[in-house]
């Protein structure tokens, strides 16, 4: 069982990372493009706008929580 | 054309950036406890990363290519995105910079204070370096087999992946330390932008959008993501000045 969180973690870690919620802002945006583009919209603007904001807010997280 | 030359060069800096990390791995142990077992180490964790590679990449590459796209893109997204935020956050004065030397340092210690081996393999020095290539090439890896399968040119990124490491090796063997001259956050900064770019664009490809200007839309979102980069750097470095000059002050 010890060997399966371990697992787990190093994927975890590996693939989300520090900032699990830059990780959820991506799912959102993914959701959010393919959905727009199935129903006739061109939203090739979203994923940039997302990846912008998420980045911003995951620096500016790490700087105020004195982490960094 | 350009879209293979960023390529090249984001599979390039990401292998050369981890080759050096695991080189000062390697180092450590092999210079304080010797070579045979260091570089079994090496060759099995070589085996083990090539072997992903070789099995992953052509078998990606029979998945229809608009999910292909979407995954890969939204996986390099992720690793970029990581990548990104810790080089502005270096850059920016808000964490400390990789130091090879502190590191190299360190793992000779390390390696002196482990038990000195009893048979012929060296089993520490053999797990050490295994490791510490494994973990370093994992991620070069799924960069290789990303960049390569959602492109179609899977041979043209593991050549650039191949060729970063003998560069790096090379260098190493001239130098015979770590290399610690290597401007490594700056390497790191240009790979998060060239993966967050190439993420966002076949991870919105892959979601059904048609980029305006086609495949050259590639260099406009890598002019973003950079521009975006940098301005978010700069804001970090007067900030970081800002509460320096006030702390004097008080």
């Amino acid at each position: 069982m010890r060997y399966v969180v371990a697992f787990g973690r190093f994927w975890w870690n590996f693939i989300v990372g520090d900032d699990w919620r830059v990780a959820v802002g991506l799912a959102v945006a993914f959701a959010g493009t393919w959905t727009l583009a199935h129903h006739g919209v061109n939203a090739w603007w979203l994923l940039p706008i997302a990846v912008a904001l998420l980045l911003v807010g995951s620096v500016l997280r790490e700087v105020r929580s004195g982490v960094a | 054309m350009s879209s293979n030359v960023l390529l090249f060069l984001g599979t390039f800096l990401a292998s050369a950036v981890e080759a050096v990390e695991a080189l000062t791995i390697v180092l450590a142990v092999g210079v304080v406890r010797g070579w045979r077992s260091t570089l079994l180490g090496v060759a099995a964790a070589s085996v083990v990363l090539a072997a992903i590679i070789a099995a992953l990449g052509p078998a990606l590459q029979r998945i229809p290519i608009s999910t292909l796209r979407l995954v890969v893109g939204a996986l390099l997204l992720t690793f970029g995105l990581q990548w990104l935020r810790k080089a502005i956050l270096r850059a920016g004065g808000y964490k400390p910079l990789h130091d090879e030397a502190a590191k190299f340092a360190i793992g000779r210690a390390e390696a002196s204070s482990a038990a000195a081996p009893t048979g012929g393999t060296d089993w520490y020095s053999f797990t050490v370096a295994f490791k510490g290539v494994l973990l370093e090439g994992l991620e070069v890896a799924f960069i290789v087999i990303g960049f390569g399968s959602a492109q179609g040119k899977l041979g043209l990124a593991v050549g650039a992946a191949a060729a970063a490491v003998v560069v790096v090796v090379a260098v190493g063997l001239v130098v015979r330390g770590p290399l610690e001259r290597v401007p490594e956050n700056r390497l790191k900064f240009v790979v998060g932008v060239l993966l967050t770019s190439f993420g966002t664009f076949w991870g919105a490809e892959g979601a059904g959008v048609e980029w305006p200007g086609s495949d050259l839309a590639i260099l406009a979102v890598a002019g973003f993501v950079g521009l975006l980069s940098v301005a978010l750097t700069q804001a970090l470095r007067r900030r970081r000045e800002t509460v320096t000059a006030a702390e004097v002050q008080t």
